[in-house]
């Protein structure tokens, strides 16, 4: 039996479960799919060689993965519209080159290279992220973390974190529930007393079943670290998509110098 | 005789002061069943965290051929498996399977054993193919079979439940007490559920205000209607107690035994 082998329409994953990607090892996608991102991010302004491989990349997983375009933009949404509109404001304000009148406002070329350049590796890089979501699950990502040394503590805190997510989101809502049978929905912001109220029994209740939570693993035998019974093995086809991933960017990288 | 649970005299007051446990006495021998009653507050819950050592009052306690002290708290909890009244406190790891092999893989078994000890707790409680499942996808009744399940692959001598029937919905509460009834364990079930208790154990002790006011025969107090009564204890409106066949005990060795 392999923990891995989560129910898909459970564990947020998206695209093929049974893929290829979907089944590397939670490791090689922790190191291969940031990378893109990072090179991506680290690369000159005008290193566009560098992002149509890092584009190209990414393509290739999701085509693999088979992670549709919809499914990616409806994940990648939130943080692109986030970065985005912000960077939309460089032209108007970063002057160099040609530049144009655009009633009150000025556009100049140089801002709008950066604007370009910006909005290419935000969606390079939370299109990395995603493709990362949608193939690996968040309890796979976290072992993934917890054998590549990340901290215990860490390692603890995420986990308890995923489970409970939706206990206290249930929570929430039954709150919301009873609030709103007694009518008791706050029109405004300036009248959410009552919000801050229900803040504080949801922070109470946390604590409280953060402490049963501890006592309940007290009670099996819990000593501080957190035992798997399926313990991850790097494969040769997981060695191989790092590899494939470093050979295809880090020469383009390196040849893109410092910018 | 080698008693399951020996408690004399055990007291315990929480840190600000109030009284939970007030000279509790208790013995239940290898293999019975007990039921432990008594109205909301009365240290039910209390009494059951001493029986591992996660609260420590005063006076004696054996538990599983072990004294409650410093030193043996890992191998006791390794004897004494405690399901919690919320199967969410009680289901921590990601997955079903994950937090079944908690406490094997605590208790220092190699994988492989983890691995068939996991696999025979969830066919015990019929959860075999939720093993990849997170916990928060299951229904109530699948969150309390796997909560069993937890305990149950640690092959304890002594399982120990609290309010194990709580918002189980009546089809629920059937499944578990079939799955209860075929486990060849002693027990003691903390319960405000009296047909419950009735139906699956032998014996009943009502704990009142921190002290034990009765002890004997399950059918007989719970048959004592001003007893019952003088604890706020009530079986559901016109139930009739005599159409409860009590459970027999497993034999020794069956499917969903434990044996140690």
């Amino acid at each position: 039996m392999d923990a891995c082998n989560h129910a898909p329409e459970l564990t947020g994953v998206a695209g093929d479960p049974g893929s290829a990607v979907h089944r590397l090892d939670p490791r090689a996608k922790l190191l291969g799919l940031p990378a893109v991102s990072v090179v991506a991010v680290s690369a000159p302004l005008d290193a566009w060689p560098v992002f149509v491989i890092c584009g190209a990349v990414l393509a290739g997983v999701a085509t693999v993965a088979r992670v549709s375009p919809v499914d990616a933009w409806r994940r990648a949404r939130g943080p692109l519209l986030l970065v985005i509109p912000v960077a939309a404001v460089v032209p108007f304000v970063r002057a160099g080159g040609a530049h144009w009148s655009l009633g009150p406002l000025t556009v100049h070329a140089a801002g709008l290279v950066v604007l370009a350049t910006v909005t290419i590796k935000a969606t390079i890089g939370v299109a990395a992220g995603v493709l990362l979501t949608a193939t690996t699950t968040f309890p796979d990502i976290v072992r993934g973390l917890e054998a590549m040394r990340a901290p215990r503590l860490l390692v603890l805190v995420a986990t308890l974190m995923y489970r409970y997510l939706f206990v206290v989101a249930d929570e929430v809502r039954r709150m919301g529930v009873a609030l709103s049978a007694r009518s008791g929905r706050p029109r405004s912001v300036l009248r959410s007393g009552v919000l801050g109220r229900l803040a504080t029994a949801l922070f109470l209740r946390s604590y409280a079943r953060g402490e049963r939570v501890h006592l309940a693993m007290l009670a099996r035998g819990y000593d501080g670290a957190l035992p798997r019974p399926y313990p991850l093995s790097l494969r040769r086809v997981d060695m191989a998509f790092v590899a494939v991933i470093a050979s295809l960017l880090l020469p383009a990288r390196v040849l893109a110098g410092i910018g | 005789m080698s008693w399951a649970i020996d408690l004399r005299g055990t007291s315990y007051r929480y840190p600000d002061g109030a009284g939970a446990l007030d000279g509790v006495d208790l013995r239940v021998g290898p293999g019975e069943r007990v039921a432990l009653l008594g109205p909301n507050g009365a240290g039910k819950t209390t009494l059951l965290l001493q029986l591992n050592g996660l609260l420590r009052g005063t006076g004696s306690a054996t538990v599983a051929g072990l004294p409650v002290r410093d030193g043996v708290l890992r191998e006791l909890r390794g004897r004494v498996g405690l399901v919690f009244q919320d199967p969410d406190d009680q289901l921590f790891m990601p997955t079903v399977a994950e937090d079944v092999a908690f406490g094997p893989l605590n208790l220092g078994l190699d994988r492989a054993t983890v691995a068939a000890r996991v696999a025979q707790a969830l066919a015990a409680v019929r959860m075999s193919h939720a093993a990849a499942r997170p916990p928060h996808v299951l229904s109530m009744g699948e969150r309390r079979r796997v909560a069993i399940a937890t305990v149950l692959s640690m092959r304890p001598q002594l399982l120990v439940l609290d309010e194990p029937s709580s918002s189980l919905d009546p089809r629920s509460r059937m499944e578990l007490i079939d799955i209860l009834s075929a486990i060849d364990a002693t027990m003691l079930v903390a319960t405000h559920d009296l047909p419950l208790a009735k139906e699956l154990c032998e014996r009943a002790v009502i704990l009142d205000r921190g002290r034990i006011v009765a002890d004997g025969p399950c059918a007989e107090l719970l048959a004592d209607a001003a007893l019952l009564a003088a604890h706020d204890l009530m079986l559901p409106s016109g139930f009739d107690l005599s159409r409860i066949t009590p459970r027999e005990h497993p034999p020794a060795g069956s499917r969903a035994s434990m044996p140690a």
